[in-house]
């Protein structure tokens, strides 16, 4: 067999196994939904369209959405234009702070707002302690609370979008505006924006998905408010599997309607594209009173937005069941910490994320590696398609994936490629997989595409085998794209909640869930405990990500 | 003695013909321009030789070995690539040593050699430089140093100085003319500039459509061009219409534009309608008389020695004329004449349908 036929079979066979995973899934729920007891039906469908809440689930998943883009970006462009085109002082410190919502994984962010903005936060009670009032001012529920951990964790991407956008600017485009007579607004609005269009309709679009796969906020602070990937969580625990899928199929085909009104193809990869030409240079701030109140804006923000780490942090250490109505806790001790390394049934959640993680990432880097091999570097037949299975666990929410891979390997039917995975330690692992492979092969494949292909012939005219070009040149070369790729993953898998609620066994229960379950026993100090380590290694992996990432 | 040779080599890419049917030979230690515009096939002939493709059709023989279908990796050719293709995270060191290696050369002897091939580019001492800090110049000498330190059987260079400053590219060429006579590889060259092919090759193959329209020696492509397009591709000229009336004195008698013309030192073309080339020297300005080929001056070049005339013909034909400097201006009404010592500078191709 010649080289190029082994590699279009291995490419093929890449394929095969992506469908496997991916789309196969995908199908049986939506075989599921229109095949009842007596063949196919559209009852489920007729069900889903006459009950009431249905409805007002797909609505609120659909306004949700939007108000939480509208919101991003409220806040997001604005801080983006502050801290990449004018400077004061702390530009630099604060630019890098209010990216910190980065580092909260869904869950934690959600519970951080609880801790601060919820009944019995410091917020509430500091305000009915100052008020005298009855009870706490607000209730951190429904529509609001959702979308206030939204806009707080979603804006950043409105942020590090517009900014990557405004430092990709050629100052020559501006100039040639200002020479032709353009003042400032003038500029804004035909040059500036038109040219962040891509950045912001990628901020955008990463903004609804992300929303419109939100399960953490509205599961905690939903109360009667149902969006649609909790109420197909609801539907599932109540058995009615059939109508789950109708629902799972609702929501996916929404997905995918945003994915294409907001289509902005290239919009993903101009963040980490190279820039052509001098960015421009930031406008120097010289009014003293100005200085002085963007700087104060600028750290009452940042300390705004820094409130729910600081809250976790606070949280984390404080004993089990001494903190009540006081505005800030009487006690403070190591114990939550200690009971995480030293009681082995608290412990178990942190190792089983960590293998959990590990196994996922490693399996994603795997997968993404070979697809950049064969799909980029090989160019097999196929290649498209393997890279739009790729991509597809991106435009489905986690949710829906759940029940599909819930679905698919419950069964065992080996001559349908099925088997069942769920109730074993590895359907967590396989879960994670899918869902990080997006993200991990986008950035792999980008390193691919950057990579000089006359790199590997010139190591092959001076005499280098496949073996000896992949590891001294092509993986030496990819590094900055395989740290990224690997960090993304690991940090997603790490923290994960929308997928382990629904596919986790006891033996495997993550960290999210141990979160979940010690809210539950108002052990809340532990629950913090546990979110400051999501968040620490969360921000260790961006920043090692980042520090090796842009070395070499 | 024929060292390399190409034999009807045919590559088609989604049914474009790359390279159709070309066979060249080149002799031991000879350096072979491969001459074309871009489409031409001049690049996917050194990727055919490079083992970067494979050929449909044809054979690459080597010292009588047949290596048409060895992997590049095997063949030992020594390639410097368009944009050098360096790699970057390694020191020029180790790019010099990475072919060595492929061969198992390793300790002092692996030093000594990276050593001297950085001596023979001149940049000895360069060693731990990493890639990024070198100037494109010194870039380019490093990927020559890396091809030729396994010691290759034969060298390609692809463009290798379409990376430079133009400023640059000339002391360049003349160190890669030198360095390689000096060690003496067979080497085949890919440009799409003819100052280069000319200065480099020994011999200059023109290529068109990935078939090879015409190979030799410089002065013998810009003498006698076989092709219409190897005579406009290669050196200045225009082209106009002209009927060839029948032999002249040494030449032929062509009629250009209602005005006849005796030419002398031409090739022989059969009666009829033809095109003819010529050689910005090969004409010559006067005042409008009889005989001669009413025109208007439309640019002048100065070149230094002479100057470059663009004259537009009445019959609207465009002749470039080469002239003494200030002799006319634009705008000024001028008569063409064939230069007296034209000296093979004017070539009639018939037209084959009219």
């Amino acid at each position: 067999m010649t080289r190029g036929r082994r590699l279009e079979l291995l490419g093929g066979l890449l394929l095969i196994v992506l469908l496997w995973l991916i789309v196969y899934p995908l199908v049986l729920v939506l075989i599921e939904g229109f095949f009842g007891p007596s063949g196919w039906t559209l009852d489920f469908v007729r069900m889903f369209f006459e009950q009431r809440n249905e409805a007002q689930a797909l609505w609120g998943s659909l306004w949700i959405s939007l108000v939480s883009v509208i919101l991003a970006a409220a806040i997001g462009i604005p801080l983006a234009f502050l801290f990449g085109r004018y400077d004061f002082p702390g530009r630099s410190v604060l630019g890098w702070l209010v990216a910190l919502p980065a580092v909260l994984p869904p869950l934690v962010g959600v519970i951080a707002f609880l801790f601060l903005y919820g009944e019995s936060g410091f917020i509430s009670l500091l305000l009915q302690r100052v008020f005298r009032l009855e009870e706490a001012p607000w209730t951190l529920q429904g529509a609001g609370a959702i979308l206030l951990v939204h806009a707080y964790s979603m804006y950043v991407y409105f942020y590090l979008f517009t900014r990557s956008g405004l430092a990709s600017l050629d100052a020559s485009a501006l100039e040639a505006a200002a020479s032709l007579g353009a003042g400032r607004w003038r500029t804004l609005r035909r040059v500036v924006l038109p040219l962040l269009y891509p950045s912001l309709a990628g901020a955008a679009l990463l903004t609804f998905m992300t929303s419109l796969a939100s399960f953490s906020a509205p599961y905690i602070f939903g109360g009667g408010f149902r969006v649609m990937t909790t109420q197909i969580v609801a539907t599932r625990l109540n058995g009615d599997n059939e109508l789950a899928m109708i629902e799972t199929v609702s929501l996916t085909l929404i997905a995918l309607a945003g994915l294409w009104l907001l289509r902005a193809p290239s919009a993903l990869d101009n963040v980490a594209g190279g820039r052509k030409g001098t960015a421009p240079t930031r406008i120097r701030v010289r009014r003293r009173s100005v200085r002085f109140g963007l700087a104060l804006v600028g750290w009452g923000l940042a300390l705004m937005l820094l409130l729910p780490h600081l809250t976790l942090l606070l949280v984390s250490f404080v004993p089990l069941g001494t903190w009540t109505t006081e505005p800030v806790p009487p006690a403070y001790t190591w114990r939550n910490y200690l009971t995480l390394i030293e009681d082995p049934v608290r412990a178990r959640p942190l190792f089983n994320s960590i293998w959990l993680a590990c196994i996922s990432t490693l399996a994603a880097v795997g997968i993404a590696l070979m697809a950049g091999l064969l799909a980029v570097r090989r160019r097999v037949r196929g290649r498209g398609m393997i890279e739009a299975v790729l991509a597809v666990p991106w435009a489905v929410p986690g949710t829906v994936f759940a029940i599909a891979l819930a679905t698919a390997f419950s069964v065992r039917a080996p001559w349908a490629g099925r088997f069942v995975l769920v109730g074993t330690l590895w359907i967590l692992p396989l879960a994670y997989l899918v869902r990080n492979l997006p993200i991990t092969s986008r950035a792999i494949l980008a390193g691919f595409r950057a990579l000089d292909p006359s790199l590997d012939e010139a190591a092959a005219t001076l005499g280098a085998g496949r073996w000896r070009t992949l590891r001294r040149v092509t993986l030496p070369l990819l590094r900055p794209a395989l740290v990224a790729g690997a960090s993304l993953a690991f940090v997603t898998a790490f923290g994960d909640f929308v997928t382990s609620i629904m596919l986790y066994t006891y033996d495997t229960r993550p960290i999210s869930l141990e979160i979940l379950s010690s809210l539950r026993q108002s052990d809340v100090g532990v629950a913090a405990a546990y979110g400051v380590v999501l968040m620490a290694v969360s921000a260790a992996v961006f920043a090692l990500g980042a520090d090796r990432g842009s070395g070499g | 003695m024929t060292f390399l040779q190409l034999e009807h080599l045919t590559k088609r890419f989604d049914g474009t013909m790359a390279v159709d049917d070309l066979s060249l030979t080149i002799e031991r230690g000879e350096m072979l321009a491969l001459l074309g515009p871009s489409g031409s096939g001049k690049t996917t002939t050194l990727r055919l030789l490079a083992g970067f493709e494979v050929p449909e059709r044809g054979r690459v023989v080597v010292e009588g070995e047949d290596v048409t279908r060895l992997e590049p990796v095997a063949r030992r050719f020594g390639m410097v690539f368009q944009h050098y293709a360096l790699f970057p995270h390694l020191d020029v060191g180790q790019n010099l040593a990475f072919g060595l290696e492929s061969l198992g050369v390793g300790g002092d002897e692996l030093e000594r050699r990276v050593a001297r091939a950085l001596t023979l580019v001149d940049m000895a001492g360069f060693e731990r430089r990493r890639i990024g800090q070198l100037s494109g110049g010194q870039q380019q000498r490093v990927a020559l140093a890396r091809a030729l330190a396994p010691e290759p059987r034969v060298l390609l260079l692809d463009e290798p100085l379409s990376n430079l400053d133009p400023s640059l590219r000339e002391r360049t060429r003349r160190e890669i003319r030198e360095l390689i006579r000096r060690v003496g590889i067979t080497t085949v060259l890919v440009t799409h500039e003819q100052d280069e092919a000319f200065d480099l090759g020994d011999r200059v193959a023109v290529l068109r459509g990935g078939k090879l329209e015409q190979v030799g020696t410089p002065e013998e492509l810009y003498a006698s061009p076989l092709s219409e397009f190897v005579a406009a591709f290669v050196g200045r000229s225009s082209a106009i219409d002209v009927v060839v009336l029948g032999p002249g004195g040494r030449g032929a008698r062509v009629a250009v534009e209602g005005v006849e013309w005796d030419l002398t030192d031409t090739n022989d073309a059969p009666a009829g309608p033809a095109l003819m080339v010529v050689r910005p020297e090969a004409l010559r300005l006067m005042p409008p008389a009889p005989g001669t080929l009413a025109g208007t001056v439309t640019a002048r070049r100065f070149t230094g020695a002479s100057s470059l005339f663009t004259i537009l013909t009445d019959g609207g034909a465009s002749l470039e004329v080469t002239g003494p400097p200030r002799s006319v201006s634009a705008g000024e009404r001028v008569g063409v004449m064939p230069s007296r010592r034209a000296g093979g500078g004017i070539h009639l191709f018939p037209r084959r349908s009219p």
